[in-house]
């Protein structure tokens, strides 16, 4: 079984897909309370959850670091953060561990897991990962970080001054494009010139690999190759996982304006979680009462977070000048 | 005590607080091997190392994100731009990322880095080596911006700035650091960001300055005290934070106010310091506030002919003060 070759156990793919199917279910009441009217804003992580998973899952959940990007609902939760916590944040209560309700939701960021805060201009936090790499090469520290965006966003300077720059000095920084095929509404064929995003990598001295998005193992796979080298000295990796976005761009957006719903009900079909629930059913690592099980508890899990979410204190209109500068 | 350049004073303050504390580390463009194109870090690589003194690819946005990350993470960086024209491609690093990092985690992440920009014109720069770009930050919430006019002040508020926890552009008057030596005690000392310099006492008018312009104002009211006109220099020394509490007592010293920067006239920072004195000194007023800046064109041209027109010179200050002085 590939996941036994990957040296992972029946426990741990259990627990990959939970947090792939947390993700999913924390987006989907997102929409939900958006459409109620009780959100203004989602913007999501579909068909992107065993990209998400699979990387930071061959990360040291202790000591490595992510500077995510907004769809990256996935890797937080991994990393420590709760349905809790995406629901403070959807509502912006000041107990939102990102900001504090000051950012939309998914701007992620948090110190207890080493979540780097991140904006809204989109490839900026690859520079900041960078940074952070560099940092561990001058305090000896052996930390590796993970950093992600878009395959529209690869297209920015920063992308391309941050892979020169980890390239350079080679640094110890993997840098995933979760390539869902659109850039909101522009699709891949016009955002690039080359066949792919992993062909880069060879332009900046590091390899570029392009994976099954879809395929958590695959994903699994090659990060963990990437995150040895880094971890080795040997520098940074491209990491290309194709996979389709399965909502709109976010709540705002209308995609039938730009694709079919044709298109969209082939893309479900290869969708990561449904790929890795069949693996799960077919290699009998789990049985229908567990599988039952696993779900409903995750939607008690939600429902209580946005219960508590709902009922949490707004930030303090006194403090909207807090923490412009130290002090 | 001894006596030195401005730009010996900087080189002095960077060593010593490298020196000092083991989390400064310096980056930019050529301030390795070559000790910077203008060698404000010159010798810094034999004293601390290639990974402390980091020469980096020629990638502005690059030297201020990846200090971003740096500083997140708990270094202090110190990124060089390697002149203050070349900032355009970091901008975006700097407004939306270094200055908002601590506001948008609500105060759970910093920033505490220094961008040196070398500024200002007169020394045949043309239009990419000789502006003044401090008025495109100072309406930027989250920065410090500092112009120091002296070496002395150069060390006491660069040293500061290191030590400050949050992003500091240190804008540095080319022009400035070989015209001008001062005694600077070689011990470490500090100049608080925020407070004001009165560089002469005078009862008739007040200008208010900061950079090359506080030294010809000097050389200007040196020129008037022989005509009987008794001028009062302020320097702003850091603009954010502004000192209103100097600039209000200035106002009220002599009742006429000019201020004077080599920066263009609209939207300039005198134009701040002039609404703050409208608002909160007008009845002190004996005569309108009035500026005296570079003319509103894109920048100062190479034939020096037309440079000498650009710039503010002793001959057209004084010429400004007289005005002021004979209302």
């Amino acid at each position: 079984m590939k996941h036994l070759e990957l040296g992972l156990t029946d426990e741990q793919v259990r627990e990959m897909y939970r947090y792939m199917l947390l993700a999913r279910k924390v987006d989907e009441k997102m929409w939900l309370l958006n459409r109620a009217g009780k959100l203004p804003f989602v913007v999501s992580c579909q068909g992107q959850e065993a990209t998400q998973i699979g990387a930071a899952y061959a990360l040291d959940r202790q000591k490595d670091w992510l500077c995510p990007y907004y769809r990256d609902l996935g890797m937080v939760l991994l990393f420590g953060q709760t349905a809790r916590d995406q629901m403070l944040s959807a509502f912006a209560k000041k107990d939102d561990p990102n900001s504090g309700g000051r950012q939309m939701p998914n701007h992620f960021g948090d110190r207890r897991y080493r979540i780097l805060s991140g904006s809204s201009p989109v490839t900026t936090q690859m520079l900041h990962a960078v940074g952070i790499a560099y940092a561990g090469k001058v305090t000896g520290e052996d930390h590796v970080v993970l950093t992600s965006c878009g395959e529209g966003s690869s297209n920015q300077g920063d992308w391309h001054e941050a892979l020169n720059f980890a390239g350079v000095h080679d640094l110890p920084v993997v840098f995933l494009v979760e390539n869902n095929m659109y850039a909101i509404s522009v699709p891949l064929s016009k955002q690039l010139a080359g066949e792919n995003v992993a062909a880069r990598g060879q332009g900046y001295g590091m390899p570029g690999i392009r994976v099954d998005g879809n395929d958590v193992f695959q994903v699994y796979e090659v990060m963990k190759q990437a995150v040895e080298r880094a971890r080795k000295g040997e520098g940074p990796t491209l990491i290309e996982a194709v996979s389709y976005r399965l909502t709109p761009h976010s709540s705002d957006d209308d995609d039938l304006t730009y694709r079919t719903k044709e298109e969209i009900e082939e893309a479900k079909k290869r969708d990561g979680l449904f790929v890795l629930e069949t693996y799960l059913d077919e290699h009998q690592l789990w049985t229908a009462d567990e599988k039952e099980a696993l779900s409903k508890a995750i939607d008690t899990e939600i429902t209580e977070a946005i219960k508590f979410a709902e009922a949490a204190d707004h930030p303090n209109p006194e403090d909207l000048s807090k923490h412009v500068y130290a002090g | 005590m001894p006596v030195i350049s401005y730009i010996d004073a900087v080189t002095e303050a960077i060593s010593e607080e490298m020196g000092r504390d083991k989390s400064v580390f310096v980056l930019g463009e050529d301030v390795g091997v070559r000790g910077g194109v203008f060698r404000a870090t010159n010798g810094l690589i034999d004293l601390y190392g290639e990974d402390r003194v980091l020469d980096t690819p020629l990638t502005e946005s690059a030297i201020v994100g990846v200090g971003i990350g740096a500083a997140a993470y708990g270094l202090r960086p110190i990124a060089e731009i390697q002149f203050a024209d070349f900032i355009m491609p970091a901008v975006n690093q700097i407004v939306s990322e270094a200055a908002k990092m601590r506001y948008r985690s609500n105060g759970t992440w910093q920033c505490p880095m220094v961008i040196r920009a070398p500024y200002g014109g007169g020394i045949h720069g043309a239009l990419y080596h000789s502006q003044s770009v401090e008025a495109l930050f100072t309406g930027v919430p989250g920065l410090k911006i500092v112009t120091p006019s002296t070496p002395y002040d150069v060390k006491g508020l660069l040293l500061s700035s290191i030590r400050d926890n949050d992003p500091v552009l240190f804008f540095e008057h080319k022009k400035l650091y070989r015209l001008i030596k001062d005694e600077v005690p070689s011990e470490e000392y500090t100049i608080p960001l925020g407070k004001a310099d009165v560089k002469r006492e005078g009862n008739d008018v007040t200008v208010i300055t900061y950079g090359l312009m506080v030294h010809y104002t000097l050389d200007a009211a040196k020129k008037l005290a022989e005509e009987g006109i008794d001028v009062h220099v302020l320097d702003l020394r850091t603009l954010i934070p502004l000192d209103k509490e100097a600039v209000l007592e200035a106002t009220r010293k002599t009742g006429k106010v000019l201020i004077v920067h080599e920066d263009n006239k609209t939207s300039g920072f005198g134009a701040e310091v002039a609404a703050i004195i409208a608002e909160e000194a007008f009845f002190d007023l004996d005569a309108p506030v009035s500026r005296l800046c570079s003319p509103d064109v894109p920048s100062m041209p190479y034939n020096s002919k037309l440079e000498k027109a650009f710039m503010l010179n002793p001959e057209k200050i004084a010429a400004a003060i007289r005005e002021l002085a004979e209302l």
